[in-house]
C-alpha cells in the first residue's frame, strides 16, 4: 500500500512537471543508448521503441513513459511509438534446480521498494520454495531492457 | 545491441567528481575498509567534498565503522538516488537495500548490482570519491576499474603471503595502465624492506606504514572516538601525500 501511494503521489507530481523518482535515471540510460544508435544511423526518428519491463523492478510505467518522452525531446529524438512489454520474474534454484515464477504480491512493500532500486537484493529476501537455498538465478524479469528499436527509414 | 544502456550513464554520473580513488588489497583482513572509511573522513576534515562508496557488495561493512543504524538512512530519490550525508561524507552502500542481511550473489549478479548502483547514484560535485572493494581481483574491482577508470590505492600487510599477492596485483594494474596513487603498509611495526623494494620495482609510491593497533576494534561504531584514534592519526600523515 505504501508503495502504491508513493507512486500515486509521484504520478500527481508529474502533472506539475517535477520528476523525483529513479525511473528518470533508468530512462536516461535508455535514451542515451537510443541516441548513440541514432547518431550511428544518422536518423533521429524512431518509429518503434519496445522496452521490456521485468516485473521484479516494479517500474511505474506512467512515470517511465513520461521520462522517456521528455528525455527524447531534450535529445532531439522523435519516438512515434513506445511499447512496454512486461516480463514475469522467473527464478531457478542453483542448488536443487527448481524453477518458479515469483508472485510480487507476496512481497512486503519494503522489500518491493528495495528490489525496485537494486533487483539483486531479492536474494536477501527470497528462498527457493523447495530447498530453502538463496543461491538462485534470475532467469527472466530482472529489470528494464531495450527489446527493439526501429528507426524511420531503416 | 551488446552494450548495457546503464554503462552510458556512468560517465555522466562521475563527471563532477574530481578524483575517484579505489582502495584495493591483494588479501582480505588487511584493514582496507577501515582505511577507506577513515580516508574519506580525513578528506572531509580537510574541507574536501567527499563521497564514500562501499562496493563490497556481498559483505558491506563501512556503515559499521561509521556507527550508523542503516535502517534509519536511505538515499533520496531525485532523478536517481542521492546518497545521504553521514559525518560530512556522501555515503552509498547496498546495505540500505539489503537491510544489512546477507546477499548471496554470483559474479554476473555482482556486476549487475555495480552497474545499477553506479548508473542511478547521483554524487554531484565531489573532490574525492573513495571506493572500498572486497579483497583480491574480484568482480567488484575488475568492474569498477573498467567502468570508472579510477586511481587505485593499494593496502597490504607485511605478511609473506600478502607480498606475493601484492606483486601479482601491482603487475596486473601496471599492465592494465591503471594509475596507482601508492601503497599503504598496514599492521606493520617496522617498514618492510621487501615491500619498499616491490614498490620501487613497479614504480609505485610507498606512502607509509600504520602499526598494528591493538585496541582498534574498540573504536568501530564510535565515530567521534574513531576519528581521534591513533590509527586515524597515522593515516592522516599518509593522506597528506595523497592530497598533494
Amino acid at each position: 500500500m505504501k508503495l502504491k501511494l508513493k507512486f500515486k503521489f509521484y504520478s500527481l507530481v508529474i502533472k506539475g512537471l517535477i520528476i523525483l523518482v529513479h525511473e528518470w535515471a533508468l530512462a536516461e540510460a535508455l535514451i542515451r543508448y537510443v541516441k548513440e544508435l541514432s547518431k550511428e544511423r544518422g536518423v533521429n526518428r524512431v518509429s518503434k521503441l519496445v522496452i521490456k519491463l521485468g516485473i521484479l523492478q516494479s517500474i511505474d510505467r506512467n512515470v517511465l513513459e513520461f521520462s522517456i518522452m521528455e528525455l527524447a525531446k531534450i535529445n532531439n529524438l522523435i519516438i512515434e511509438s513506445l511499447v512496454f512489454e512486461d516480463e514475469d520474474a522467473i527464478l531457478k534454484c542453483r542448488a536443487c534446480g527448481y524453477e518458479w515464477s515469483l508472485d510480487m504480491s507476496e512481497l512486503d512493500e519494503d522489500v518491493k521498494e528495495a528490489v525496485h532500486f537494486v533487483p539483486e537484493v531479492v536474494h536477501t529476501f527470497i528462498k527457493c520454495p523447495k530447498c530453502g537455498s538463496r543461491d538462485f538465478e534470475i532467469v527472466k524479469g530482472r529489470g528494464i531492457a531495450i527489446k527493439e528499436v526501429v528507426f524511420r527509414g531503416s | 545491441m551488446g552494450l548495457d544502456p546503464r554503462e552510458l550513464l556512468i560517465e555522466e554520473r562521475l563527471k563532477d567528481v574530481n578524483r575517484v580513488i579505489t582502495v584495493v588489497s591483494p588479501k582480505g583482513g588487511v584493514g582496507k575498509t577501515l582505511i577507506s572509511t577513515a580516508l574519506a573522513l580525513i578528506l572531509f576534515k580537510h574541507n574536501f567534498n567527499t563521497g564514500l562508496l562501499d562496493l563490497d557488495i556481498t559483505n558491506p561493512t563501512a556503515h559499521l565503522i561509521l556507527g550508523i543504524d542503516i535502517s534509519k538512512f536511505s538515499p533520496k530519490e531525485e532523478k536517481g538516488v542521492i546518497p545521504p550525508v553521514i559525518a560530512g561524507i556522501r555515503f552509498m552502500t547496498i546495505a540500505y537495500y539489503s537491510k544489512d542481511e546477507a546477499i548471496p550473489l554470483r559474479g554476473h549478479e555482482i556486476v549487475d548490482v555495480i552497474r545499477e548502483v553506479l548508473a542511478i547514484t547521483i554524487w554531484g560535485q565531489l573532490d574525492y570519491l573513495i571506493i572500498d572493494t572486497p579483497p583480491g581481483l574480484s568482480d567488484e574491482v575488475l568492474e569498477i576499474l573498467r567502468l570508472a577508470r579510477p586511481e587505485v590505492l593499494i593496502v597490504t600487510t607485511p605478511s609473506p603471503l600478502s607480498l606475493k599477492s601484492c606483486e601479482r596485483l601491482m603487475k596486473l594494474l601496471k599492465d592494465s595502465q591503471v594509475s596507482i596513487v601508492g601503497l599503504i603498509e598496514n599492521m606493520s611495526y617496522d617498514t618492510n624492506a621487501k615491500i619498499v623494494t616491490l614498490c620501487s620495482k613497479y614504480r609505485v609510491k610507498y606512502l607509509g606504514k600504520i602499526p598494528y593497533i591493538r585496541n582498534l576494534d574498540n573504536y568501530i561504531g564510535r565515530l567521534e572516538d574513531f576519528i581521534k584514534c591513533e590509527f586515524v592519526k597515522y593515516l592522516e600523515n599518509i593522506a597528506k601525500k595523497i592530497i598533494l
